[in-house]
């Protein structure tokens, strides 16, 4: 039974991860940014909402209503800001800009708030669980992050697939020239698009901030980990970010099952398993994304 | 017919030998003999260091080299290979394990360890580069990054050296602290000539015009037969044991090894910022940016995390309106070059009528 509970964590964790890891899809497949200062924008995202939830005496659920907006305005001015400006420059520029960006961050957050760990609480429901058998439960929140997870990949992959707006971007990643021709601005929907993967940031890391302990370094794991849910899933669709995370957060439970300083590294294994017997993921590239 | 010739219709009657040249192609001009003389003159004065310069210094210098020996390596997997790799610390981490496994457990002599320490880094970065290939850009970034981890945490799995501990360097406990000290000034100093020099040699060679064509244009590069995975092994290879020097190094400095330091992901942050600021793509550039990022490092201590912060909005600020990093600057445009990788086009002009530009 206690294997069961392992998958069954696992799979809930996964979804976290997949949630992370669609705003670092999102941003590959519109400008072929890989953003390295993703995992610290969510935990800055969390610290946001640490700071909401102090200085405003609100839920964490009802922080999310100014978090999310505001890092989906942090998206849009680092992409007109920083990173239109780097996509001039060369392919090595974005990289180095999102990494410089990352260190930036993670060092201001630990100057702002202290190395120490925080948690953003949420009372009842943190500890709230459904029992299923008798030694098997589920916890309420990590199934609510779960399903939240999944409907806004969901929504997303709608989003990019039946509005305008997601079209232009399918457009931008695919030729910028003739965007332009069409009389559309592909930096506009560049940093539009950010915009939306910084939302999905807010959105999971504050849910990192609710699942578990964060501190300022918890960004580089986080990267890592959305990254290993984009490449086992195969890059450019959304579905598979989805299996990825899933299969991670599995191989993570599993291995802290057998031992707990084993999760990460079985994590890692089975991703490294992936590229060299399957390096175009799990599942063949659907849309792109 | 045959082919045109570059000289005009109307000199076709002039035999080639007899025309002028119009123009020449030359690597060192007189600035790279005056910048190469004095870079001779500093490593032929810098042996005497340990004898006139105090413990502190020498032990601060060699953190100095092995800094630049870092900032080397990455700029020659980024700056020439194009790999932006964020997990060059795997190595540094294996050349130090290496050396003491090799010195204190096999029972090597300690100088020779560490290039048995800097071969079995480069093996191991072979089978490594099988997988981390596989990834491109960014990804292949994160991939270098996440099996510098995976070395890590079955380093801390591994009884023999240490665990989460680690373990401390013993292959010079018979020395004198000030014998000690000269010695892996020596050794370090030693190291950054050697890196310096692979690199220079590498880029001048065939290997190198190829790396700098894959950098530019794998897909052209390709197709004018530059055998573009073979390069960039090499380079990842060879970028793999200078990484592992680094390593050495440091582990003969501090003579201890902690796999959460040795293994910190802040090695790449520093061998990234050091390149950029300094200038990715040359090869004096890293050598300015360890220098820089060293007199910073002492410079901002007290600062405690602003200084990271600081070098952070810096090395942003010179990827996006100085790429060519402050090399670039100082060397107006490329003119002036220590070391001279490229070609220079230098238009004849006619003895007497004035003096050419600077190679």
């Amino acid at each position: 039974m206690n294997w069961i509970n392992a998958v069954v964590q696992g799979i809930l964790l996964g979804g976290l991860y997949a949630l992370l890891a669609s705003g670092l899809s999102l941003m590959f497949g519109v400008m072929r940014i890989v953003n390295l200062a993703h995992g610290a924008l969510a935990v800055l995202a969390a610290y946001l909402g640490l700071l909401v939830v102090e200085h405003l005496g609100i839920s964490p659920f009802l922080a999310l209503v100014i978090v999310v907006p505001l890092m989906a305005g942090v998206g849009y001015v680092l992409q007109a800001g920083i990173f239109n400006r780097a996509l001039a420059v060369g392919s090595l520029a974005p990289l180095l800009a999102a990494f410089g960006l990352s260190v930036v961050v993670a060092q201001l957050l630990q100057i702002g708030f202290t190395s120490d760990t925080q948690s953003l609480s949420t009372g009842s429901l943190g500890i709230a669980s459904i029992t299923i058998t008798s030694d098997l439960a589920v916890g309420v929140l990590p199934l609510l992050i779960f399903v939240v997870g999944v409907l806004v990949i969901a929504a997303i992959q709608l989003f990019l697939n039946r509005t305008p707006l997601g079209r232009a971007m399918r457009a931008a990643s695919d030729d910028p020239a003739t965007v332009t021709l069409m009389g559309m601005d592909p930096k506009q929907i560049y940093a539009l698009s950010t915009a939306l993967a910084m939302a999905t940031v807010g959105l999971a890391g504050m849910f990192l901030g609710m699942r578990g302990n964060i501190d300022p370094n918890y960004g580089q794991a986080m990267l890592i980990f959305a990254f290993e849910a984009v490449i086992i899933g195969g890059l450019g669709s959304l579905w598979g970010t989805l299996i990825g995370g899933i299969v991670l957060g599995v191989a993570q439970a599993i291995g802290s099952q057998v031992n707990p300083a084993y999760g990460v590294l079985v994590g890692h294994l089975v991703f490294l398993a992936i590229l060299a017997l399957r390096p175009t993921g799990l599942m063949q590239k659907v849309v792109t994304a | 017919m045959t082919a045109p010739s570059p000289s005009t219709a109307s000199s076709a009657v002039v035999h080639p030998a007899t025309v002028h040249p119009r123009a020449q192609v030359r690597r060192a001009g007189v600035s790279s003999w005056v910048g190469l003389g004095v870079l001779a003159l500093l490593v032929l004065v810098a042996p005497v260091a340990p004898y006139v310069l105090p413990r502190g210094t020498q032990g601060s210098l060699t953190t100095l080299f092995a800094l630049i020996v870092m900032a080397t390596m990455w700029n020659l997997l980024a700056g020439y290979g194009g790999m932006l790799s964020v997990g060059q610390q795997a190595y540094i981490g294996l050349g130090a394990y290496g050396l003491v496994m090799l010195s204190d457990k096999v029972g090597l002599d300690p100088f020779m360890a560490v290039p048995v320490a800097v071969v079995v880094a480069g093996l191991v970065s072979v089978p490594i580069s099988f997988l981390a290939f596989r990834l491109a850009g960014g990804y292949f970034a994160i991939g270098t990054w996440v099996i510098a981890e995976v070395i890590k945490l079955v380093s801390e799995q591994v009884p023999v050296l240490g665990g989460g501990i680690g373990i401390t360097f013993r292959g010079f406990s018979e020395l004198s602290p000030g014998r000690r000290i000269a010695y892996v000034y020596w050794l370090s100093l030693a190291g950054v000539v050697v890196a310096v020099a692979v690199t220079y040699l590498l880029m001048r060679s065939r290997l190198g015009l190829g790396f700098t064509a894959v950098r530019d244009d794998t897909t052209a590069a390709a197709s004018l037969g530059v055998d573009v995975t073979r390069s960039k092994r090499v380079v990842f290879v060879v970028a793999a044991m200078g990484s592992g020097l680094a390593g050495a190094i440091i582990a003969a400095n501090t003579l201890r090894v902690q796999p959460d330091s040795i293994y910190s992901v802040n090695y790449a942050v520093f061998m990234i910022f050091m390149v950029i600021i300094g200038g990715i793509g040359t090869i004096e550039g890293p050598i300015l940016g360890a220098v820089l990022f060293f007199a910073l490092q002492q410079w901002l201590s007290d600062l405690g995390a602003w200084y990271l912060v600081i070098l952070g909005v810096v090395a942003i600020a010179v990827t996006l309106f100085l790429p060519a990093g402050l090399w670039g600057l100082l060397s107006g445009r490329g003119r002036f070059r220590v070391f001279p990788v490229g070609y220079t086009l230098v238009p004849h002009v006619p003895p007497g009528v004035g003096t050419t530009h600077d190679g």
